[in-house]
């Protein structure tokens, strides 16, 4: 299900080209709108579609496999946190699905270095960042040193 | 060069440059802050590190994980699963050292803002099977990208790193990377004291089962174009277990997932005539690798092969029986999310099928075969281990360094240690990092030496296939037919036909022999000297054009390799028809390999694998 851009709603805004991982959208220099220049290296990972401020990109199933006359929609809302999914089958029934996406305010991710400096014996030991408390086991597993070298 | 006269060389002075902003990138500038406070960590990505690697559209499961809060695994148990599943073969020191870390890694994505389903009575995370916990993973990605972001001292998005660069004064150390800017077309130059490849694994490089639009729908993404392997194995790298290809049993033409129906739902798979293949063909099975039928779960390949049995036998198309299983809305949802939150095509292909799960079963198929250190196999490069843990001779150096010094690897570039998926891969990276910070800090103040006249080779050389295309496009009208250049699309089909027809993909049934791979390797041996000759019309094209010359390192690798290992160890992944055995008795090893620049030979060997879990 490649995407495709509805010629009246694209403004030429360009996220979908920042966030494609493919790099198949691109503006076109006649329309100055944006296109999928590349079916067959489409994902359907619908990065695009969820990225568009206009609503402007959707998708239609893969030509080799999927008939006409199908939909799945999609709102990613930042702000509450949620996904909200609409299919709708060739045949026009309908579904509707909402999942969480995240139960954080975005960009509260702490960085590494506003953590403690991590002390010089901690450099040599087997420890990652925040172990052993983050593992919620009292050590961080290890093997018996007979069993390292056992064949 | 009229086009690109105004291009510009930038160079980028990193202590520690992470190539790939996936699951494994990630984890990597994550862990290098934290060790490294005052380095410069720089993360390089071909796409934008928001969306990109293979978790770009989420997932809806963390297949890594062990609960040992709540006394669920240890350890040594996901060891014993890995290494039954791969017939035998892992490095279980990798795996260990994995899997002892991996859910510090989940605690911290919980608490970045990872929904992570919880079971209702137990309040412990949700289940999908043994080692699998259920997650709202729609934004899974973009929670991790932000936690690296906050990390690294510099991202640059949309670099195509194409080559690795060694130490002027010192041959086997590293020294940095040069690229590509896809947007402005610019020279990048990047030196670094420590490299970290956290690169993608290999889509594309067998021919696809759908034949149009729909090969975007692979199943491991299309941009997952090789560069953990084709960024090493030029450079001298020793690599292993190339061979180990993965094929995956799926939904058809939408490639979705079968784990969730499978282990959580209690779904199953019958054939055509709803009789149960898996169970009836045990004995034949057993006379084929012995003892490893009899591991449960059973391998994930002798499942595949099982269901190859049964289509060649007349009785496909092979149904998982959804309907038998989703009785209420909460299960109708879990299913549904599944797919949206991962492999969104599946979800269009049924309401283009017209197919209700609740209502009809869907057909599954094996796909086509895919090369990656991350899943259920583990081809790579060969690494140092931990040094608590590894035996002797799987330990050179620093924790998940390569045969290179300073080279460090994570994810899909680690040979060895499979089973990782997303959150074993970030917690490969996190392992990596530190042992780059702890190597940065051991060479001082010792920075590796460019080689500019290299350096100014690798640039006419990343830049030839515009050339190409602008001096061949004038000896034509239009179109794509030219005597002097082919396009990246037209070199990539010419490798995923070869790959197909003689390396075992699915128009033989994964079935090669001797002489169907040194035929092979002949027509690879052309195609390598025509990737000279790629044309590019623009830096898109451009980009296609080193992937593609990335893939061609890979598929090259992984035909010796096949060739190399004269027994079928993983019978469902691929056949070898002179050696339809398995054979522990010389073949219970790792297949190395390793490139030599100088004279164009590969050097193949055997590698111990030494078992130190009971």
């Amino acid at each position: 299900m490649p995407t495709f851009v509805y010629m009246t709603r694209c403004d030429g805004c360009g996220q979908c080209v920042e966030i494609c991982p493919s790099d198949i959208m691109h503006i076109d220099r006649t329309y100055r709108r944006a296109y999928n220049i590349e079916p067959n290296f489409c994902w359907e990972c619908y990065s695009c579609v969820k990225a568009c401020p206009q609503h402007a990109i959707d998708v239609r199933g893969y030509a080799d496999f999927a008939p006409l006359g199908h939909k799945v929609r999609v709102l990613r809302d930042e702000e509450r946190g949620m996904v909200y999914w609409k299919i709708r089958y060739r045949d026009g029934r309908v579904k509707e699905f909402a999942f969480p996406i995240r139960t954080t305010p975005w960009g509260s991710i702490r960085s590494p270095a506003d953590y403690d400096t991590p002390g010089v014996d901690d450099m040599q030991s087997a420890l990652l960042a925040h172990e052993p408390t983050a593992l919620k086991v009292d050590a961080l597993p290890t093997l018996p040193i007979n069993r390292q070298t056992k064949e | 060069m009229s086009l690109f006269s105004s291009r510009k060389t930038v160079y980028v002075d990193a202590d520690i440059l992470i190539i790939g902003g996936g699951f494994g990138g990630c984890g990597a500038t994550y862990e290098s802050r934290y060790w490294g406070r005052d380095l410069k960590i720089v993360l390089v990505e071909k796409a934008n590190i928001e969306r990109s690697g293979a978790v770009a559209h989420g997932l809806s499961a963390i297949n890594c994980y062990m609960g040992m809060q709540w006394n669920e695994n240890q350890p040594e148990d996901h060891v014993r699963y890995a290494r039954n599943d791969l017939m035998g073969l892992v490095r279980e020191d990798l795996g260990f050292d994995i899997a002892r870390h991996v859910d510090s890694t989940v605690h911290k994505f919980e608490e970045w803002g990872l929904p992570i389903m919880k079971d209702p009575n137990t309040g412990h995370y949700l289940r999908e099977g043994r080692w699998q916990i259920m997650i709202h993973g729609e934004s899974y990605k973009p929670i991790i990208a932000e936690a690296a972001r906050k990390a690294a001292s510099e991202v640059y998005n949309r670099i195509m790193v194409t080559h690795l660069l060694l130490d002027k004064d010192n041959p086997n150390r590293v020294a940095g990377a040069v690229g590509f800017s896809v947007r402005n077309g610019n020279f990048y130059v990047f030196r670094a004291k420590a490299v970290i490849v956290a690169a993608g694994g290999a889509s594309h490089i067998y021919k696809a089962r759908s034949i149009g639009e729909g090969v975007g729908r692979t199943w491991y993404a299309p941009w997952s174009s090789a560069s953990a392997y084709g960024l090493l194995i030029p450079l001298g790298v020793k690599m292993t277990q190339m061979e180990n290809k993965i094929v995956l049993a799926r939904f058809k033409d939408g490639y979705g997932p079968v784990g969730a129906w499978f282990l959580l739902l209690k779904s199953y798979a019958t054939n055509a005539y709803g009789e149960k293949y898996e169970a009836a063909r045990f004995e034949e099975i057993k006379a084929l690798v012995g003892d490893y039928a009899e591991k449960q779960p059973m391998p994930t390949c002798l499942r595949n092969h099982a269901m190859l049995e049964e289509i060649k036998a007349g009785k496909g198309p092979i149904y998982m029986h959804t309907q038998e299983v989703l009785d209420t809305r909460e299960k109708e949802e879990i299913g549904w999310e599944d797919f949206l939150d991962m492999t969104i095509g599946q979800a269009v292909l049924w309401a283009a099928q017209n197919i209700d799960p609740k209502e009809r079963p869907s057909e599954l198929i094996t796909s086509e075969p895919y090369v990656m250190g991350s899943h259920a196999t583990c081809s790579g490069a060969w690494s140092s281990g931990p040094e608590d843990v590894a035996p002797s001779d799987y330990q050179w150096g620093y924790n998940r360094m390569m045969t290179v010094d300073g080279l460090f690897g994570a994810g899909d570039t680690i040979g060895g240690s499979a089973h990782k998926f997303s959150s074993g891969s970030f917690t490969e990276g996190r392992i990596a990092g530190k042992a780059a910070v702890k190597y940065v800090r051991d060479m001082q103040n010792s920075v590796p030496r460019l080689d500019e006249t290299q350096i100014m080779m690798l640039e006419q050389s990343i830049f030839k296939p515009m050339n190409n295309y602008e001096i061949g496009r004038n000896e034509i009208v239009a179109g794509t037919v030219s005597p002097s250049y082919i396009t990246p699309l037209q070199g990539l089909q010419r490798l995923e036909k070869i790959m197909d027809e003689y390396v075992g993909g699915i128009s033989t049934f994964y079935v090669t022999n001797e002489p169907m791979l040194i035929r092979g390797l002949e027509l690879l041996s052309m195609l390598k000297e025509d990737l000279d000759h790629l044309g590019a019309e623009d830096l898109h094209q451009l980009q296609r054009a080193w992937e593609l010359h990335h893939r061609v390192w890979t598929a090259e690798s992984v035909t010796r390799h096949t060739l190399y290992r004269e027994e079928t160890r993983w019978p469902g992944y691929y056949y070898r028809g002179d050696f339809p055995k398995l054979d522990d008795t010389d073949w219970h090893v790792f297949t190395a390999s390793q490139y030599e620049a100088g004279t164009g030979e590969w050097h193949m060997s055997k590698l111990p694998v030494h078992h130190i879990i009971d």
